[in-house]
């Protein structure tokens, strides 16, 4: 695990998607870090606020070849035939995926630093968004890298990736046009943005933590299936 | 060391691998011949863990590939048809990663420099793997599968795209890894096979048709069995000397090759195998023997007889038509582009 662990995060600073990421991420982060400033609050919910879109539209970037690479190169050969569980391989993968996304979350840090200097930020309250917005890119991370062990094409991955992605960020106005009452309940129940907006005002229930571990986990669960029945026509 | 039983792989409704056992003991280099599509490919993924059977059982060394896949997989090395490679990495870190992977347990540097010496790829071993050519590519490949000193070696076409001198090394490589090794090795090329191998199995549309050494395969099959013999010396003296040997049938003189050199052709009873009679024969009466070889078919011939698809006298195959995996117009095209590889 911890050797593909290792090979996945130096393969994103290898073929610049990881570093790519990070720098579309502080571009915008910063743009809105900005834009705080200028306002004069000490706090960063509008810039998790706002950067809830902005981690949805680029995750797909980290996700869309952890899978779909190696069965066009072939090298899942490799790991499949190696002494390592298709769990572990799995895990690996997913780990080194949040590992990028935390590095670039890492900046908010400095943002808190920054906002320290001027004013006098609650960083329970920066805590709970950096805690938020890492859950919501790991669930997103999982879904994505189940999609990527459905196809050889990274295109393909990616674009099935944001249209999920999309749909996470369309469907609270989507079901606001719904007249059903009981819709608009199951929306509110698994909809990312509401439970999202929670954290970024600073409160961390436990139901939301849950339900965003129990998505990654779902989808990791999923993603090994899929692998594994891959085996077996 | 390898034990197959009742093997089976299903696509489908397509039957890739038909009901196939065979056992491999330790040490043993075996070939898998088979035109393309023949089932080699899946067999050797099945045997290696990367697919899963339909029915049947594989053991490696004891273990079972489905129920203890990391002890069975720790004792295999595998080149797939397509090397493994991850071409963002360097030889040095690609080898380092899949020593990682494999958890092997030996002293890192000296072992991973030592396979680089045996297929000879310590110049290129800091080159980014996208940068080498496909010869150096495969062997980075068998590098990968030599790592870890696994106990059984499971090379599909493992001389593909390498020059003739390269294909050479690795020919000798292989059968030096025999000696201790168990190897098993996929080809199309038949010289290939029959240069390393001491066993082969025939695999045709999913099903074993022949598993035998290279020299029984050729006897077996033939239905002639003369004795060619090239003598320097008297024709009408060696005429009568070979004809008077014990269990010789008949003697017909084929011409005179060179001067004084004649050659013979000799027939015997239930093919039995009286080449040092021959040889005794032409020694005590002070002729020379240039040369002698049996009039069986060669591997090649072997080969197209068991596994074109119109051949309706090898059981095997009328059994296994049920379970066509292959598009019949094609075998013919490549059994014939098979025995071109080997005249080429």
């Amino acid at each position: 695990m911890l050797a593909i662990f290792r090979r996945e995060l130096k393969a994103y600073f290898n073929s610049m998607t990881g570093t790519i990421f990070i720098a579309v991420y502080y571009f915008f982060s910063g743009l809105y870090f900005f834009i705080t400033l200028s306002y004069q609050i000490a706090s960063l919910t509008t810039v998790f606020g706002s950067m809830f879109v902005i981690v949805l539209m680029l995750l797909p970037l980290l996700t869309m070849r952890l899978f779909s690479e190696e069965r066009r190169n072939k090298t899942d050969q490799a790991l499949l035939t190696a002494p390592v569980s298709l769990t572990s391989i799995v895990i690996g993968k997913y780990l080194a995926a949040i590992t990028v996304l935390f590095l670039a979350m890492l900046i908010n840090v400095v943002y808190g630093v920054v906002l320290t200097a001027f004013g006098n930020p609650d960083w329970l309250m920066i805590i709970a968004n950096i805690l938020g917005q890492f859950l919501l890119g790991a669930a997103v991370i999982a879904i994505g890298l189940f999609i990527s062990s459905l196809t050889e094409s990274q295109i393909i991955a990616a674009v099935s990736t944001l249209g999920v992605s999309l749909l996470i960020i369309l469907i609270d106005s989507a079901a606001s046009l719904v007249e059903y009452n009981w819709v608009s309940k199951v929306v509110e129940w698994i909809s990312f943005n509401i439970r999202y907006d929670d954290f970024t005002y600073g409160i961390v229930s436990i139901p939301s933590v849950l339900f965003f571990i129990s998505v990654s986990a779902i989808f990791i669960f999923l993603t090994i299936r899929k692998l594994d029945k891959r085996r077996w026509n | 060391m390898i034990e197959v039983e009742n093997l089976t792989k299903r696509y489908g409704g397509k039957l890739a691998v038909n009901n196939i056992s065979f056992k491999i003991d330790e040490g043993e280099i075996v070939g898998f011949l088979g035109p393309n599509g023949a089932g080699k490919s899946t067999t050797m993924n099945m045997l290696t863990g990367y697919l899963s059977s339909t029915d049947g059982i594989i053991k490696i060394d004891g273990y079972d590939i489905l129920t203890n896949p990391n002890e069975a997989k720790t004792k295999i090395g595998y080149l797939p048809e397509q090397p493994p490679l991850y071409i963002d990495m360097t030889v040095e870190e690609y080898l380092d990663f899949m020593y990682d992977l494999k958890k092997v347990k030996l002293p890192r540097n000296a072992h991973i420099k030592e396979i680089c010496d045996m297929v000879k790829i310590t110049d290129v071993y800091h080159r980014m793997i996208r940068n080498l050519s496909k010869g150096y590519r495969q062997r980075v490949g068998i590098a990968q599968a030599l790592l870890g000193n696994p106990d059984v070696l499971i090379l599909d076409e493992p001389t593909v795209g390498l020059d003739p001198k390269q294909i050479i090394d690795i020919r000798s490589l292989i059968k030096r890894l025999g000696n201790g090794h168990t190897v098993i090795l996929s080809s199309h090329i038949l010289s290939e096979i029959q240069a390393v191998c001491e066993r082969i199995i025939i695999i045709n549309e999913g099903v074993i048709v022949a598993d035998d050494t290279t020299e029984n395969l050729s006897m077996n099959l033939s239905e002639d069995h003369r004795l060619l013999a090239q003598i320097e010396g008297n024709s009408v003296a060696v005429l009568e000397a070979l004809r008077s040997i014990d269990g010789v049938t008949n003697v017909i003189s084929l011409g005179e090759k060179s001067e004084n050199v004649y050659e013979y052709s000799i027939e015997t009873v239930d093919r039995c195998d009286k080449r040092r009679e021959v040889f005794k024969t032409v020694v005590d009466h002070n002729w020379v023997l240039l040369g002698l070889s049996y009039t069986g078919m060669t591997l090649e011939d072997v080969f197209l007889k068991l596994t074109s698809s119109n051949n309706t006298s090898n059981k095997h195959i009328i059994n296994s038509s049920i379970g066509n995996d292959l598009d019949n117009n094609d075998t013919d095209e490549e059994v014939k582009d098979n025995a071109g590889d080997i005249q080429a």
